[in-house]
């Protein structure tokens, strides 16, 4: 389903270039859900916004159903955001996000679908005229996730669609996605920081490191902690909580 | 009570509201606790109060705030009743409070070096190269590789796992006897954050220095801190050992260690939190 | 709270047309805590009035001469005096508010979307668009406005319409800037980006997403100009290239008064102050608006 082949990402020109991503390979299938986990700076969510189609300034191949992320179409892939405080226009009533989708793609029967989607995404038809000011973190990445869904993609990009939430919403939405994936037979790639999240959320994931993949494995290897690399065993451990002397052993790797 | 034994920080019925179109808006509603030289945790969910909590102890309310206590003292002065000129003397040099975001905390036109140097002599009394020496002692102490080139550098500069320990930096060179911490390494990455936990908790056991740490992560504060607070609508729900919160007995606490995805269990469904209305008002 | 309340503050509008009455119902119950913008707003309102009621309120024509009453203080015949041909001063300060409303209403809607367009195309768009766009905009910047409005005048001919055109072609540069320093904030923000995602088109970014976010501190900015323009074409009129004789142009009727401003002081004076009040009235406004409008810049 997607395919990415030595995909090169590198952002200003010349001597002050970075290269954020250094040749990442991975594929995902139909219905999977892959996640990517690294820390800042890894080039996670840059291989994210490049098969969204958001960037299109790369080299190699990322391909989503044969079509490549440069011109595939919106029916093809969607995205949700981190911030749900960012990621909704601020004069724009839920209605008018969840409608102008349809309204691009001439798509008719706005009414019901719209009502649908807020359904779908556990909001009631008291929500759809609100402004995002009058709505919660929580309530507010249900209408970006149902935004996303508004066209029916077959492809859903989740760029830490929860670490901006409280931990009680987050367990919501983390429940809502797997509902919603499982309804409609979505193929997912889940972007975060948080390895307990992409265990919980994921089939497959790779380790991210300064624009490369560290190593690629399946979520039962992350589960039983017994990753191949020096470096995911340390994200692993420092994700347990604090210890004296584990952060006295933590090292830097480049 | 003696000084050697008064905790730092003692607060008793801390009471936070805003006036609002509706009416007063209860932030903070009755809560009590103390500080010694210790890590004191206070672990809340977003509007439970916790970083309110923190910026009364040091004065630092927004205007409109109504603020009331029957005891907010400070190594037994009176912080409601002490004037404005004793406050000063408090923040920053026995008082520190280290905020989320640096960007907003640190001056954009002056350099990274110069602002801790200048809080190391503003509270410290030193002369202007041994602030340079200080400053670039902390740098260090805050692991930073290269103190000398960060020193000169501006924060946009910097990164945010690096503005963030530099901000910690400035806090901690007047050597204060409290910190609080208000989500001091959310923004970091977890090899940094314990990077920078392991600072706090150095000076902590060092230097005797007292600790608030307000945080959302219940696991984080769990193996972090000495003693825990939990906060919801800004009512403390429980006080408790941080070792002992993983079974703790307040549905609230329960409630939010269960939605918590682990790495060890494969439960399909998350639970989730259902708030209960008597947390509201029950003592 | 009345029914009518209770349903523009709810939480829950029951259609799109509510949740906008709502919104601007709260914007109103904000601004109206300001006292000095709420005075503002009714000598705008006064104004308007004025304006449109002028023949009724007018106790004389303003162009009718009398010379045998020319130069006379204010008594109850001539509330406010008489000019230097005898016309009625109280009259003509009427309906100037007529010419006074054309020109700052002509201006705000000839320079607004001008500056609006460029301003969120050369921010949207960047690159060489960007480049051209801004340094047309520079062009026009460096000249001083009123300057710049002499010239057009000269150009085109003295006249209320052309000093309406030139004061317009000189005001639309401030507006560019603006509207492109908030587009670029907004353009890489989240919202467009899913707006990119959803298959929204240049034009339909522009016109349905950007342009609702800049129209804010725009309305704010053009509020506030409104003084200036009012000013300027007062400046025009003084200068003789503005409105042309008989009309009754505050600016021109400070000018042919100020022969008289020793002995005759209302002849000047009075619509010096009419000037001076609506211009206070729109700087007013314009604050009041930037609290409700552009909450980043309240204190």
């Amino acid at each position: 389903m997607i395919s990415v082949g030595d995909l090169t990402i590198s952002f200003g020109a010349g001597s002050r270039s970075v290269h954020a991503v250094r040749g990442v390979s991975f594929s995902v299938g139909d219905g999977e859900s892959f996640g990517i986990v690294g820390e800042s700076g890894s080039g996670k969510s840059t291989v994210l916004r490049a098969l969204a189609g958001l960037n299109k300034d790369w080299q190699g191949t990322a391909t989503i159903g044969d079509v490549s992320a440069k011109v595939h179409q919106p029916r093809d892939v969607q995205m949700v955001f981190q911030d749900p405080y960012a990621s909704l226009h601020p004069r724009h009533t839920v209605d008018r996000t969840l409608s102008e989708p349809l309204e691009i793609h001439g798509i008719g029967d706005v009414n019901s679908r719209v009502e649908r989607a807020l359904a779908d995404v556990g909001l009631g038809a008291a929500f759809r005229f609100r402004y995002p000011n009058q709505l919660s973190g929580g309530q507010r990445q249900r209408v970006a996730i149902a935004r996303a869904l508004m066209l029916e993609p077959r492809v859903l990009l989740l760029d830490e669609p929860t670490s901006a939430l409280d931990v009680s919403v987050q367990a919501e939405i983390l429940n809502l996605l797997r509902r919603l994936r499982a309804e409609r037979q979505l193929t997912m790639i889940l972007v975060s920081h948080n390895l307990a999240v992409v265990a919980h959320m994921c089939d497959r994931l790779a380790v991210m490191n300064r624009g490369l993949i560290v190593e690629e494995m399946d979520v039962a290897t992350l589960r039983r902690s017994e990753p191949r690399e020096a470096y995911t065993r340390q994200l692993l451990v420092a994700s347990k909580g604090y210890d004296r002397a584990v952060a006295a052993q933590m090292v830097t790797f480049d | 009570m003696n000084a050697a034994t008064r905790p730092l920080l003692e607060i008793e019925d801390l009471k936070i509201s805003f006036p609002t179109p509706t009416g007063l808006f209860h932030a903070v509603r009755g809560v009590s606790f103390s500080v010694g030289r210790e890590r004191l945790g206070i672990v809340g969910e977003s509007g439970s109060g916790k970083s309110l909590t923190g910026r009364a102890i040091m004065q630092l309310l927004p205007g409109n705030a109504h603020l009331s206590a029957k005891r907010l003292a400070f190594d037994g002065i009176d912080l409601l009743t002490a004037s404005a000129k004793t406050l000063r003397s408090l923040r920053g040099a026995r008082i520190s409070l280290v905020m989320q975001d640096p960007k907003y905390s640190l001056n954009p036109v002056m350099t990274v070096g110069a602002q801790i140097a200048e809080a190391a002599r503003i509270h410290g009394g030193v002369s202007k190269s041994e602030a340079r020496l200080k400053a670039l002692a902390m740098l260090e102490a805050v692991r930073i590789r290269e103190p000398e080139r960060v020193y000169q550098l501006y924060p946009h500069e910097v990164s945010g796992g690096m503005g963030q320990r530099i901000m910690i930096a400035m806090m901690l060179v007047p050597e204060p006897d409290l910190l609080i911490a208000d989500e001091p390494t959310s923004a970091l990455d977890v090899t940094v954050q314990l990077q920078v936990l392991s600072i706090l908790d150095d000076l902590v056991r060092q230097r005797g220095m007292g600790l608030i740490f307000i945080s959302h992560d219940l696991e984080l504060v769990a193996s972090f801190c000495d003693r825990v607070i939990v906060m919801y609508a800004g009512r403390m729900m429980e006080e408790l050992p941080a070792h002992d919160l993983p079974a703790a007995r307040h549905p609230y606490t329960r409630g939010l260690l269960n939605s918590l995805p682990r790495l060890g269990d494969q439960r399909a469904e998350l639970a989730t939190l259902t708030r209960d209305p008597a947390w509201l008002v029950e003592p | 709270m009345s029914a009518w309340q209770a349903r523009l503050l709810s939480d829950t509008p029951r259609s799109r047309g509510d949740a906008r009455l709502g919104a601007i119902y709260r914007g109103w119950l904000q601004f109206r805590r300001n006292r000095l913008a709420l005075l503002g707003l009714a000598i705008v309102i006064l104004l308007i009035l004025v304006a449109a009621f002028a023949p009724w309120i007018a106790t004389h024509h303003p162009n009718e001469q009398n010379l045998a009453q020319r130069l006379l203080p204010p008594s109850s015949a001539h509330w406010l005096g008489t000019d230097e041909f005898g016309r009625d001063v109280f009259s003509r300060i009427v309906f100037g508010a007529r010419i006074t409303l054309y020109i700052v209403a002509l201006v705000a809607v000839i320079a607004a979307p001008i500056g609006l367009l460029v301003g969120t195309a050369a921010g949207y768009l960047g690159g060489w668009v960007d480049a051209v766009l801004m340094r047309v905009t520079d062009v026009f910047l460096a000249f001083p406005s009123l300057i710049l409005a002499l010239a057009f005048v000269a150009a085109l001919g003295p006249g209320i319409e052309n000093a309406v055109i030139a004061i317009a072609l000189t005001a639309w540069p401030p507006y560019a800037r603006i509207a492109r320093a908030e587009t670029l904030t907004i353009r890489n923000s989240d919202y467009i980006a899913a707006a990119r995602l959803q298959g929204a088109g240049t034009a339909r970014i522009l016109t349905r997403h950007i342009m609702p976010l800049c129209m804010s501190s725009l309305t704010v900015r053009v509020t506030l100009d409104m003084a200036g323009i009012i000013l300027t074409a007062a400046g025009l009129g003084f200068l003789g290239l503005g409105a042309q004789p008989p009309l009754a142009e505050w600016g021109a009727m400070v000018s042919s008064g100020r022969r008289y401003i020793l002995d005759q002081w209302w002849v000047a004076t009075i619509p010096g102050v009419a000037i001076f009040v609506v211009s206070l009235a729109f700087n007013l406004l314009g604050d009041g608006l930037r609290d409700v409008l552009d909450p980043r810049q309240k204190k």
